[in-house]
């Protein structure tokens, strides 16, 4: 039996996101950071003479940025710097880059020293993943190669509010490297700090990875993955690179720290930069912007408003109410939908039910208008609506079927359920009596159906309960109409 | 003779005449237009002027004057000129060329025919007190210099001796109001730019604290230390001419939003229980002698008015050059990054990028700029910044301290303003050290960011010699009360170069 001598090595991931922020207006400059409603996105009309970089202009801090930064933090459970909070220059030259320099942070970064719990349920259980920074910086112009020797420029995301959030190298898989990132976008997305959408770029993602023998103290050599668009671009260019390192180190051969981007198409990553071809930016102290310092009233008052994040309220809706960890996670991905859900369970409707309503058929008719952006906080019927309805479903008063009917209706409307189901004669018949009636009228219909039903053949039973429910035109109690012929034909 | 019928006189004789009816802006204009017209080209003062849209401006501002709009605006009616590191407003808002827009410069050739979308704080500013603005002045190329023979656009000549140098970095603002083509021209101070000019002209060249007047609008140098300020040939006008440019402005974050008191009210004329110290690190070896008996004896003046003179000690002033020639160029060299060849101004036209930059920066750059760039970008490298920006930061802090501590137990300072009086254009062109130590005098007030001025003191060789006033951080109506007790009684406040008496 041939016995591995195949070194085990332990995994050392980092990741470094940019988000935009939401914020209506650019980092230093009053230029909207999108097109207005309607308008479509031309190249170079989102721009003034401070986002240009004309001479003589100067930068104003946008200040709720910096809220939105500190929310993040808070989110995080990072430190938030009250002292002296400094932005920095960071020189290079690149034609997205108007000034020849970015300001961000260095030095003092306005949140850090923070971390993030981390389901990650291809593992089964949880990482805590520390948060280095959190930062704030402008984002720079976007450069399109228009082929033939040329390149174009387009200034409208020229200095537009960008978050960097950096975290420790506690990360040991892509797998976790993956849920770290859709936990992140998650919580930037509850609190409303950012649209945190891969695709449209509003959150950028990239790894470094390192491999090192298990017990030993020491980092190997890093390499920093870029051109991610996707979790499951970062979870396969991770995994390419985890194997890439095991199988250089396994044969001894020396890996290079550099920049490599992910090739999708072709499933592995490509050199883009070593570190001999590194910048040295020469970051110093930004003198157009003197030190900021929150006051501590304005860092508490951001306190107050972060939410109940994703993670703690997935647990609470496990633990608290059992719901079940697939429901849970449904209605968490969706800050909105959480809420409303949250607001049935406040009317009185059993948690079950209520998520079974809210993660189906309510969720059914959202995902309907998904394309016209509609969330669950901007249906015309309110949580409390759709309580009433659960409510008359247990009561017995309108059969599930209908309820569905009804639903469909009050979605759109936002009419009480209550009113449809009388108006369109919805509700449900629970008087035994008539149902009663109604059944032995169906057994006299069919006498040779309830002699073979009774001499065995119990498939029978399901004919005659749609006999029942088509003289009743379904609005029979269904529950109440099994009952009571099961009692007659076992009589 | 009436002062005011010649381009030589002060604002407040010209406001009192224009009030009185005696003279019109159109006249005061001409005047201005008609000395540019006869020494400008040859002292190479204005890099553009207007003469067609400053006529219509008096014209504006005579029917102004008609109206009675005279009480509410100090300058109305009073022709000046702005240095061109200010950006004038020549483009409208769809981007074409606004007639009568003025290029701007910043006396470098890559900045050659720009013309900026918008207009500076300062323009505005004297725009809404009613002045009227003849054109740009000749300066060295981003203001890094200190005789205005780093223009790109020629060296500038002093009216008074016109083989010498009117200072710099502003040289086309001081030698044009010292020549009579302005009324009061408006200068930048990173290190001495507007003190060490006023100094070498015989004008009245004011400082204010950093944060006092906005820098939206100027060319950036260095960030942390650049100020506007006027020349004048008074120190009252120059009480005018601040109060009308200081004020907090939303657009640039380091002004700071604190009142703006009435600095013409100030000027009592008395100094009489003021302590003044006297830094003795301030007369400088190798300083000349005909300044340091004028700056002695415009010591004993004061003196003699009433003023407490005290000795006291600066003992980092000789750290302050060093200090200043990292802090300035580390700033310009990111300030300057901009000039890249992709947006506006010149551009070489490579087919490769980084040909491009460094065919354009090249090309583009002067010497001096390029020397500045070079130490700034070494000062900032990965290996050097402890060593350099950090430590000079640290110095920064100890001359900050410094000056807080004398200014606790004094209300102002007095100390040369330069240490020689104008030299020969050419002079100290291939020593950039010597041309350095033009500034070690006042570029320790910038790098501690307080106010100072510099006030004519007499001559030396013929030449005139700047007596300097150092105050507290927004205290410049004190330095002014001093400036102005001081020109009361000494009689300098005539002194007009040989192009005046013309
Ligand atoms: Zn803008």
């Amino acid at each position: 039996m041939a016995i591995s001598t195949r070194t085990q090595f332990e995994t050392i991931i980092g990741i470094e996101v940019h988000a935009q922020l939401r914020t209506s207006s650019k980092m230093f400059c009053p230029c909207p950071t999108a097109p207005a409603e309607g308008q479509a996105d031309e190249p170079n009309t989102r721009v003034c003479p401070v986002c240009m970089g004309m001479p003589g202009t100067l930068p104003v801090i946008n200040r709720r940025a910096v809220e939105l930064v500190m929310l993040t933090g808070l989110a995080l459970n990072c430190r938030v710097e009250i002292d002296a909070v400094r932005f920095e220059r960071k020189n290079y030259f690149y034609p997205d880059l108007p000034k020849g320099y970015q300001i961000s942070q260095y030095a003092l970064p306005l949140t850090s020293n923070g971390r993030l719990v981390v389901p990650v349920p291809a593992e089964g259980g949880e990482v805590t993943v520390g948060i280095t920074r959190a930062h704030l910086e402008e984002d720079t112009a976007r450069m399109q190669h228009a082929g033939r020797g040329y390149s174009v420029v387009d200034f409208n995301r020229a200095g537009v509010p960008l978050m960097e959030i950096v975290t420790e190298p506690d990360i040991r898989s892509p797998a976790q490297a993956r849920a770290y990132g859709e936990t992140l976008r998650e919580l930037l997305r509850a609190i409303g700090a950012s649209n945190a959408d891969m695709e449209a770029g509003s959150m950028r993602i990239e790894g470094n990875v390192s491999l090192r023998p298990v017990g030993s103290t020491t980092f190997g050599t890093k390499v920093e993955v870029k051109n991610l668009n996707s979790f499951r671009s970062l979870e396969r260019a991770l995994e390419y690179e985890v194997a890439r390192h095991a199988e250089a180190l396994e044969r001894g051969e020396p890996l290079v720290q550099e920049t490599r981007g992910w090739d999708e198409e072709n499933g592995r990553t490509i050199v883009q930069r070593s570190k001999e071809e590194a910048n040295d930016y020469r970051y110093f102290p930004e003198p157009d912007l003197p030190p900021l310092r929150p006051s501590e009233a304005w860092v508490a008052e951001l306190r107050a408003q972060v939410p109940e994040l994703p993670a703690q309220r997935r647990l609470r809706y496990v633990n608290e109410l059992g719901l079940s960890e697939y429901d849970a996670g449904v209605l968490t991905a969706d800050a909105a939908l959480a809420a409303y859900f949250d607001a049935v369970v406040e009317a009185g409707i059993a948690p079950k039910p209520a998520a079974n309503w809210v993660t189906g058929e309510f969720s059914r008719l959202l995902n309907q208008r998904a394309a016209d952006g509609l969330r669950a906080d901007a249906v015309a019927l309110g949580p409390g609506g759709l309580a009433r309805l659960i409510g008359e479903i247990d009561a017995g008063r309108v059969s599930g079927t209908n309820a569905k009917t009804v639903l469909a209706t009050a979605f759109e409307t936002g009419e009480d359920p209550v009113a449809i189901v009388e108006r369109e004669g919805l509700g449900q018949v629970s008087d035994g009596d008539a149902i009663g009636a109604e059944i032995e009228a169906v057994l006299a219909e069919f006498p040779s159906q309830v002699a073979d039903y009774r001499s065995g053949k119990q498939q029978l039973f399901g004919f005659l309960v749609g006999q029942v429910m088509k003289r009743m035109a379904g609005r029979a109690d269904a529950r109440l109409v099994n009952q009571e012929l099961r009692r007659r034909l076992d009589a | 003779m009436s002062v005011e019928l010649t381009p030589d006189g002060t604002i407040a004789d010209a406001v009192a005449a224009l009030r009185a009816g005696d003279t019109s802006a159109r006249e005061l204009t001409d005047a201005c237009l008609a000395r540019i017209e006869r020494d400008g080209a040859r002292l190479n003062t204005f890099l553009a002027v207007d003469p067609d849209a400053a006529r219509q401006a008096a014209d504006e501002a005579d029917a102004a004057l008609a109206r009675g709009e005279g009480a509410d605006r100090p300058l109305l009616g009073i022709p000046y000129a702005l240095k061109d590191i200010f950006v004038t407003r020549a483009l409208d808002f769809d981007g074409r060329p606004l007639p009568g827009g003025f290029p701007t410069t910043a006396g470098s050739r890559i900045l050659e025919g720009y013309r900026s979308p918008f207009p500076s704080s300062a323009e505005e500013r004297l725009a809404d007190a009613g002045a009227i603005l003849l054109g740009k002045t000749n300066c060295d190329e981003f203001a890094m210099g200190s005789s205005n023979e780093n223009s790109a656009y020629g060296p500038v000549r002093n009216p008074w001796d016109e083989s010498t140098v009117p200072g710099g970095s502003s040289g086309g603002s001081s030698a044009a109001v010292a020549g009579g083509q302005a009324y009061f021209a408006l200068g930048t101070d990173t290190g001495g730019s507007i003190r060490q000019p006023a100094s070498l002209t015989g004008t009245v060249g004011l400082k204010p604290t950093y944060g006092r007047v906005s820098r939206w609008g100027m060319i950036a140098f260095a960030s942390s230390l650049d100020q506007c300020g006027p020349f004048t040939r008074s120190v009252r006008d120059s009480a005018v001419v601040l109060g009308a440019l200081a004020g907090h402005d939303p657009r640039d974050s380091t002004s700071v939003d604190t009142p703006v008191p009435d600095y013409v009210a100030g000027l009592t004329g008395d100094v009489r229980g003021l302590r003044l110290g006297v830094p003795r690190e301030y007369f400088v070896p190798g300083m000349e002698p005909g300044v340091e008996a004028a700056v002695r004896a415009a010591i004993d003046v004061l003196r003699a008015e009433g003023a407490e003179i005290v000795d006291v000690s600066l003992p980092s002033t000789d750290r302050g050059l060093a200090t200043y020639y990292i802090i300035a160029p580390a700033e310009a060299s990111a300030n300057l990054a901009r000039f890249d060849g992709v947006r506006y101004g010149l551009s070489a036209g490579a087919d490769e990028l980084w040909e491009n930059y460094t065919r354009t920066r090249g090309a583009g750059f002067g010497p001096e700029v390029k020397r500045r760039i070079m130490l700034g970008t070494y000062a900032l490298s990965a290996g050097y910044y402890d060593a350099y920006y950090v430590k000079a930061q640290q110095v920064r802090t100890l001359i900050k301290d410094e000056f807080d501590e004398v200014l606790s137990s004094v209300d102002a300072i007095l100390a040369p303003t330069s240490p020689t009086v104008a030299f020969k254009i050419g002079a100290k062109v291939d020593d950039p050290l010597a041309m350095y130590l033009n500034d070690a005098c006042t570029l320790p007030v910038n790098i501690a960011g307080l106010p100072g001025i510099s006030v004519p003191c007499g001559l030396s060789d013929g030449l005139p010699v700047g007596l300097q006033v150092i105050g507290r951080a927004f205290d410049e109506g004190t330095i002014l009360r001093i400036a102005d007790a001081y020109e009361r009684v000494a009689g300098f406040g005539d002194l007009r170069p040989a192009t005046a008496r013309a």
